[in-house]
């Protein structure tokens, strides 16, 4: 993953072009002002709920701008975008995660990658499986979403690409059993890594939820202690919904940390702000592009700056 | 999470009581209110701003009737224009010209548009009335031409053998020539997903329209969206300009605001929507249901809907024959648990419910699923027998069903006396029906 040298200039490359849109009209506002008024706070409010950041976020994040207005912390609209920025940064700051790749606990280390449908978790996980096969790491990918029409397939393409190996069953067998299977492979071949794929399921469907909660209970049952991580998968382009979809994720299975999707989009993915801050759960990874080297560390700094 | 607008509303009217007038100041409060909502369900800024501006003047200076609060009445005020704005009547699939009639699908990565292709092939075939060729031209996403190809199997449509290597328009051309051969007359063509900013992808889908001239263009866009939904929606547009667009993963609790931006920004109607898991999970839009479900109201109709769904005629039928001669038994009250519990989660069936966040939020009316499961396992422990006929259960069986259900027998106690209240009200509904025409004063019930 983050190469770190690079890791910076790729974050902004990604970003670059919500990162264009959003400084031209932050500049645009900034610019030419020299005083902070209500017109001023009025623009800000507009871009920050225009990022996703919602509404009850967006007026925290001004009304303690207002109050450091008030103690004189601040006097310019230069240091309102800076006060701003701060809140940030320090709202994502501890949910910086790094997912233990080099210092394993335990191997096969198991990962399970849950979301609602089309947020891009086979993607994810192919990406991840050609980095972790990068630096020789043994993975290996379990095909568990037997729902969808093609998604093994799909899968099996990307072990491909990474020369790794996937378990697979036909579709619309349990996935249960595919995350059995997958494990035990993992431990007679050594692997270092399971990659589980699960099929997209929409957080209020009660029977998909209790499925992958069973998946989890078979994990447990081959491997005690497994899943080691269990994955939410979020789209940058969702709003306010992403919230529901950690809450309900979080409530079925527990999830152990996030993944932030499509940021290469002009979408600037605010809701993960929110998210951050109800859940505490680390924020291991982001995706800002089509390639394996567009799956990034969480950055809290350069996610903010990329934003501003 | 979200409150009902018309619970903020009504709040804000209490102070209002006595008034005759709904008043420019007291107004202004609730269209905070209004905005807040309608910020919540992600319709986008902008489209807020104007929306509320819109709402006010026609709120201002309106009467106050008695029947009604005047929450609720500026909640009509703005479901009404919210209906308005989403279009008042559904809008068909465009199929002009001469057939084959090219359809092109077109929207962001992950927005659904290979499922929602097999899924409006599905519906275009029901009673003959087409014969949908479909085509997968996203030669991007490893396996999605995989994907198609086996739901066009499912659903029995022919499908276009499209390759990895080829030229996506090179495909849409060629396709129609096929779909013309096969005797299809509409050709559903499905591209790959991109982002609106990516230069190259947008130039391509251009390429595609210009080479097939489709009869019909649809967006996809995910139910889900958050603010991005209007960039995204103008960019395709101005690209494209599309024929209208598709809503899809409406079976979520998204509140859809996605939606208002979209037909606001760009006019052109919502044509159908994805509700479900299910090929057949498809329908025309509803401007009104929308309405409601962006302002957070509770949706009866897709209650009633669900419900249609998840109980089978037959045991309806079964069921109300049991109730007329009163022999409704603890496994009839078994399989009805069962039954209610297909529809979703009791939070998600009490959520369409109009009113019940309010009542939720008050009486701290907690609905705990694990009691459905409790009663379930109490008859499950219980013998045929017994649940044919409650009254041989004595203490000693009780005591069985209570270890066997792994529950105490006080809840086995309270289980069979919750079971006879309700053969009791039963009972009397069945009574009430014997009597067809009961008159004034007849009321089955203790008012």
């Amino acid at each position: 993953m983050a190469r770190d040298g690079g890791f910076f200039k790729r974050l902004t490359k990604g970003l670059s072009k919500s990162r264009e849109q959003l400084n031209e009209k932050l500049e645009t506002v900034f610019a030419g002002k020299k005083e902070i008024d209500e017109e001023l706070l009025e623009e800000l409010e507009e871009i920050l709920i225009t990022s996703d950041i919602g509404f009850e976020t967006t007026q925290e994040l001004i009304e303690t701008a207002r109050k450091q207005l008030r103690r004189k912390d601040i006097n310019n609209p230069e240091s309102l975008k800076q006060s701003i920025k701060n809140q940030m940064v320090s709202l994502l700051k501890p949910r910086e995660g790094r997912l233990p790749i080099d210092d394993l606990p335990i191997a096969p280390y198991v990962i399970f990658f849950a979301g609602v449908n089309g947020v891009g978790k086979t993607t994810t996980i192919g990406k991840l499986a050609k980095n972790l096969k990068a630096r020789d790491k043994k993975v290996i990918l379990a095909a568990a979403d037997t729902f969808r029409a093609a998604a093994t397939p799909q899968l099996a393409l990307w072990g491909e690409k990474a020369g790794v190996d996937v378990i697979a069953h036909q579709d619309g067998s349990d996935p249960s059993a595919v995350v059995y299977d997958a494990i035990q492979s993992a431990q007679h071949r050594l692997a270092d890594f399971v990659l589980v794929d699960t099929a997209g399921r929409l957080h209020t469907k009660k029977n998909l939820m209790e499925e992958l909660k069973k998946m989890c209970r078979v994990a447990d049952k081959v491997m005690p202690g497994a899943p080691h991580e269990k994955l939410l998968v979020l789209d940058a382009t969702n709003g306010q919904n992403a919230l529901m979809q950690a809450k309900q994720f979080h409530e079925a299975i527990g999830l152990t940390g996030l993944i932030l999707t499509k940021l290469d989009s002009t979408a600037k993915g605010g809701v993960i702000l929110q998210i951050a801050h109800e859940f505490d759960l680390p924020i291991y990874l982001i995706g800002v592009g089509e390639g394996a080297e567009d799956l990034q560390n969480f950055d809290a700094e350069a996610f903010v700056q990329a934003m501003f | 999470m979200f409150d009902t607008l018309t619970e903020r509303l009504n709040t804000v009217f209490k102070k209002l009581k006595g008034q005759g007038k709904i008043t420019e100041e007291n107004v202004r409060e609730a269209m905070r209110q209004i905005r807040l909502s309608l910020l919540e369900a992600d319709v986008h800024y902008k489209v807020v701003k104007s929306f509320v501006a819109t709402v006010q003047e026609k709120a201002i200076g309106v009467e106050v009737l008695s029947s009604i609060t005047p929450g609720q009445q500026i909640v009509k005020i703005v479901h009404d224009e919210l209906v308005e704005l989403l279009g008042t009547r559904h809008t068909q699939l465009r199929l002009t010209g001469v057939p084959p009639y090219p359809v092109l699908l077109v929207g962001l990565q992950g927005s659904g548009k290979t499922t929602t292709i097999a899924k409006l092939a599905h519906m275009l075939k029901q009673g003959g009335k087409h014969r949908p060729y479909l085509v997968p031209a996203d030669v991007q996403r490893p396996a999605a031409i995989d994907q198609l190809t086996a739901l066009a199997k499912q659903i029995h449509a022919p499908c276009y053998p499209s390759k990895t290597s080829d030229n996506p328009v090179r495909i849409a051309e060629k396709a129609i020539q096929e779909a013309t051969r096969a005797g299809c007359d509409v050709v559903l063509i499905d591209t790959a997903g991109r982002l609106q900013v990516d230069e190259p992808l947008m130039a391509e889908l251009q390429k595609i329209k210009e080479a097939v001239n489709p009869s019909d263009i649809l967006l996809v866009v995910d139910a889900m969206t958050g603010q991005e939904a209007v960039k995204v929606a103008e960019a395709f547009n101005e690209r494209l300009d599309l024929g209208g667009v598709i809503l899809t993963k409406l079976d979520g609790d998204a509140r859809g605001g996605a939606a208002l931006s979209i037909k606001a920004v760009i006019d052109r109607p919502i044509k159908f929507v994805g509700i479900g898991e299910k090929i057949e999970d498809f329908e025309p839009f509803h401007p009104d249901r929308m309405a409601s479900r962006i302002l957070g109201m509770g949706d009866v109709l897709t209650l009633v809907e669900k419900a249609q769904e998840a109980f089978d005629q037959k045991q309806v039928e079964k069921f109300e024959k049991k109730l007329k001669k009163n022999s409704f038994t603890l496994e009839d009250f078994r399989d009805q648990l069962q039954q209610i519990r297909k529809m979703g989660s009791l939070e998600s069936i009490m959520s369409m419910i109009p009113g019940m966040q309010k009542l939720k939020g008050k009486q701290n009316l907690q609905l705990d699923e694990k009691e459905l499961v409790k009663v379930e396992a109490i008859i499950n422990s219980m013998t045929r027998k017994e649940r044919l006929n409650h009254a041989i259960i004595n203490g000693s069986r009780r005591k069985r069903i209570a270890r066997g259900s792994g529950t105490t027998v006080q809840d086995v106690n309270n289980l069979i006396k919750r079971y006879v209240q309700a053969k009791k009200m039963m009972k009397r509904f069945s009574k009430m029906g014997k009597r067809k025409n009961f008159g004034k004063g007849s009321f089955p019930f203790p008012v």
